[in-house]
């Protein structure tokens, strides 16, 4: 094990009525590779802000090589050898290669700028790590992985004792990663500490040493990837222990899916999205789509609604083979789909909660067909009334509402184009607790009362499988387990989104 | 003060505000501003008329380019479009000095109105289905559409000598009102029409605020972009056909000359944001109205036609100035502080939120 390089000490980091890390510490030895983990709002990209002078830290204190730091922008963090590579790749796509690498830090002759030097640098430091380009070449004539690897090889260059990789493989595929991995690897032994963030399980446990998880702002621990097996590291992350999760799951009155095929998905796929996904959702059924973030869940409802185009495989919907490619042509398929960023992808903010429920509807009549208002605000009012949304008349802004009754108004747009499938995803994220126990219980209704199929998606465990009469676990863009009724239990959904060793 | 804070946060309160404060103006200071007389071929004339008929085209530009704004776009190729419809029309019909068409002026209407619309589905294939930036995608026609009109009209100033074409610009024998006022209410009805009957209104604005999730919810994005940049061109159309007939000539290089600039200043006085989202038909007519009667007004205290953008500048920073949050927190900052401390920062506090929140 290398000497101490960097030591963060009860780090603390306050935003407006958040406590976003409360005394981490963190710890990076030099030529190690160290993973830090955790759910959404855990902490992670805090903790790297603070790192690395994006954010100002409320109190610990930052020692590199047993000397306290105090970077305040990232250029000054740069300065103490620290290095970031964002997920975007940020390097100018109409440069050179070389260029690039030196861009703000050109070797210079007589005050003019020395090419020669400059692009044989570029070459050396490239060979360094195993890349071999034309780099007099402009950066577009490269593919996301050398791009990554030039902002690697520029960030090296400017003497960086840690290297930091946020996502750095979430837009590669399979062997351009490998590649990545190796010059990662060959850092390493050159002595470099490297903070390695991403949301792949497998790379994770195929690169790293360390594991340092993160949950609510706080610190769980730091593992050695050897000692820790991933269902253990999946339980860490969601903050429940495997024994005292055995006995919580028994569910009471959940939908029976009928033997009626409504949707068949066969073998999809959709490059850099998902891999050879199967899903057959039944009517009356509550399926849930299990996994962490990314690990292919919210693409496969985007597939399933035609927000992207399968580039593999086909979609049957009640037994005819569809070409769903936009969501017009799913919605004439009866399916309907909530997304998971509710302000940005489903509520039209500056638009009456009126008009916001008949929204859909009314795209799916076409813009000829226009909806009367009488009947637009009866309606409305159905739908206020039938999903309890609080609101102080029909005609209030959707955006002055709170976020449960913006998801409740979303899902009432849904609902008013009388679906057979509703996709939901993430329907509970941040809201209040009474609201998100009615969602779930609506979700189970709609498929008892009405056979409508339900897909449900949810970071939160407990509620998938409080409501899911099947699940379907996915991970790194795979499909891995398909779970149904008694065997739905936190352990087994856990082992399988753990998968591997576990 | 309830009812006075109703009155002022209406969206219509600042254009027809504007508008009476110039009226009142006008009222003052030209003399006779008021007066309508009967013409002995029986038409009435007089400023107001003269303001109404002139506003006519700005009237139509600014309903088609309401629609372009509240999709959080813009569309600066109107003023040469009109330059190619007027060229289209006054070709068709000839220049022949024995006052005969070459065409039949209802074909050459017709055609020039539809090169209108072939301009508007130009320009919104290249932002609705090339994603080229507005401005970008329409300066292109704002530069290349007067050499077209060049072209058609093969380089010279054609004036028709047609009567029967005149009878746009002013009046058809024994109507006491100019034609032009006639084709603005026409044209304001059918916008009016289109409004209530069919839902385009509530897609546009779904689109100019939020087009991701209009997409989410079926919402074919592409196709309304299109569909108002394709109308914008259809209003400059028939815009064209006033402005060429207000001067019985189709004139390439001078035709609607500057009147994007003025239709964008319309519908912004109207109340419609120009990032998008919520737009107000008839704050664009008044704002139309309100602007013909600043140039107006301007031409009758003798300011020159060069000197007249001055003016509009200064109206435009005004506008832009009150649409700004950041100046309004200014504002009402520099309001407080002339009042008494503590509140003036309780103020700020909620403005800051309030901006926030937006």
């Amino acid at each position: 094990m290398g000497d101490l390089l960097l030591e963060m000490r009860q780090i603390d980091k306050v935003f407006p009525g958040v406590k976003a890390l409360s005394g981490v510490d963190f710890t990076l030895r030099s030529g190690e590779i160290h993973s830090i983990m955790g759910e959404n709002g855990a902490g992670k990209s805090t903790l790297i802000k603070v790192l690395t002078g994006v954010y100002p830290r409320d109190g610990g204190s930052i020692y590199m090589e047993g000397k306290p730091i105090a970077p305040r922008t990232p250029k000054e963090a740069q300065e103490e050898g620290i290095s970031t590579v964002y997920q975007e790749v940020n390097l100018c796509a109409n440069l050179t290669v070389a260029e690039n690498i030196f861009i703000g830090r050109q070797p210079t002759k007589h005050g003019f700028i020395d090419w020669k030097q400059m692009n044989t640098r570029a070459q050396e430091l490239l060979q360094k790590l195993n890349v071999d380009i034309d780099v007099t070449k402009t950066l577009d004539h490269y593919s996301v992985a050398i791009q990554q690897m030039i902002a690697i090889a520029r960030s090296v260059d400017v003497s960086a004792k840690i290297l930091i990789l946020d996502e750095p493989t979430s837009s590669l595929d399979e062997q351009e990663t490998q590649k990545l991995f190796t010059v990662i690897r060959r850092l390493k032994k050159q002595g470099m500490g490297i903070i390695f963030i991403s949301h792949f399980l497998e790379q994770i446990y195929d690169l790293c040493e360390k594991i340092t998880i993160l949950r609510n702002g706080e610190l769980v621990g730091t593992y050695d990837v050897a000692k820790l097996p991933r269902v253990e590291l999946i339980a860490k992350m969601i903050g429940k222990d495997l024994s005292a999760l055995k006995d919580f799951d028994k569910s009471e009155e959940k939908s029976v899916p009928s033997a009626e095929v409504f949707l068949d998905a066969k073998n999809i796929s959709c490059i850099g999205k998902l891999n050879h996904m199967d899903v057959k959702i039944h009517k009356g059924e509550v399926m849930g789509f299990a996994g962490l973030l990314g690990s292919g869940r919210t693409e496969t409802a985007e597939l399933l609604f035609g927000i992207n185009k399968i580039t593999a495989g086909e979609i049957v919907v009640n037994g005819i083979k569809m070409s769903l490619d936009e969501p017009m042509k799913a919605m004439q398929q009866k399916i309907a789909f909530c997304p998971e960023d509710r302000k940005q992808q489903g509520v039209i903010g500056d638009l009456s909660v009126r008009e916001n429920i008949i929204l859909a509807l009314q795209a799916k009549d076409g813009i000829f067909h226009h909806i009367p208002l009488k009947e637009q605000i009866i309606i409305a009012d159905d739908c206020i009334k039938l999903l309890n949304i609080k609101v102080s008349d029909r005609e209030q802004l959707i955006k002055n509402l709170s976020g449960g009754n913006q998801q409740k108004a979303i899902i009432a747009r849904w609902l008013a184009t009388n679906p057979e499938l509703l996709i939901l995803d993430e329907p509970t994220r941040g809201i209040d607790v009474g609201t998100k126990n009615e969602i779930q219980k609506m979700a189970v209704t709609l498929a008892k009362q009405k056979g409508m199929a339900v897909v449900f998606i949810s970071s939160e465990m407990d509620e998938m499988i409080r409501t899911c009469s099947k699940l379907i676990v996915l991970r790194d863009r795979n499909k891995v387990a398909e779970i149904e009724g008694d065997a739905i239990s936190s352990e087994n959904v856990m082992r399988a989104i753990a998968g591997g060793d576990a | 003060m309830e009812t006075l804070k109703k009155i002022t946060a209406s969206p219509l309160f600042l254009p027809l505000f504007a508008l009476a404060v110039l009226l009142i103006f006008n009222i003052i200071f030209v003399d006779g501003f008021l007066t309508i007389e009967m013409t002995d071929d029986g038409r009435l004339y007089g400023r107001l008329i003269d303001i109404l008929n002139r506003s006519s085209s700005l009237i139509i530009l600014s309903l088609g380019m309401t629609f372009v704004i509240a999709t959080s776009g813009i569309d600066i190729s109107v003023g040469s479009v009109i330059a190619i419809s007027s060229a289209v029309c006054c070709t068709l019909i000839g220049g022949s000095g024995d006052g005969t068409a070459e065409y039949p002026m209802i074909l050459a209407m017709l055609a020039a109105v539809l090169a209108g619309v072939l301009c508007g589905v130009w320009n919104g294939l290249l932002v609705a289905k090339f994603k080229i930036q507005p401005v970008v995608a329409t300066l292109i026609l704002m530069t290349a559409g007067r050499g077209i009109a060049q072209l058609i009209t093969e380089g010279q100033i054609i004036t028709v000598y047609y009567k029967p074409f005149a009878y746009i610009g002013s009046s058809i024998p024994g109507n006491i009102l100019p034609t032009t006022i006639f084709i603005a209410i026409a044209m304001i009805l059918l916008v009016t029409f289109i409004i209530k009957k069919t839902s385009i209104g509530l897609f546009v604005q779904s689109v100019g605020i939020n087009s991701t999730a209009s997409r989410f919810t079926g919402i074919n994005v592409t196709f309304v972009i299109f569909l108002v940049y394709a109308f914008s061109g259809f209003c400059a159309g028939v815009s064209g056909l006033i402005e060429s007939s207000l001067i019985r000539a189709a004139d390439a290089n001078n035709a609607g000359l500057n009147m994007e600039m003025d239709a964008i200043l319309a519908v912004a006085l109207g109340g419609t944001l120009l990032s998008g989202g919520k737009f107000n038909i008839g704050g664009s007519v008044i704002g139309a109205i309100t602007i013909q009667t600043l140039t107006t007004t301007m031409y009758a205290l003798g300011v020159s036609s060069e000197q007249l953008p001055v003016i509009k500048a200064v109206a435009v920073i005004i506008l832009c100035l009150m649409q700004s949050s950041k100046f309004r927190i200014m504002f009402n900052n520099w309001k407080s502080r002339n009042k008494v401390g503590p509140q003036g920062e309780k103020n700020f506090l909620m403005d800051e939120k309030a901006v926030n929140k937006a």
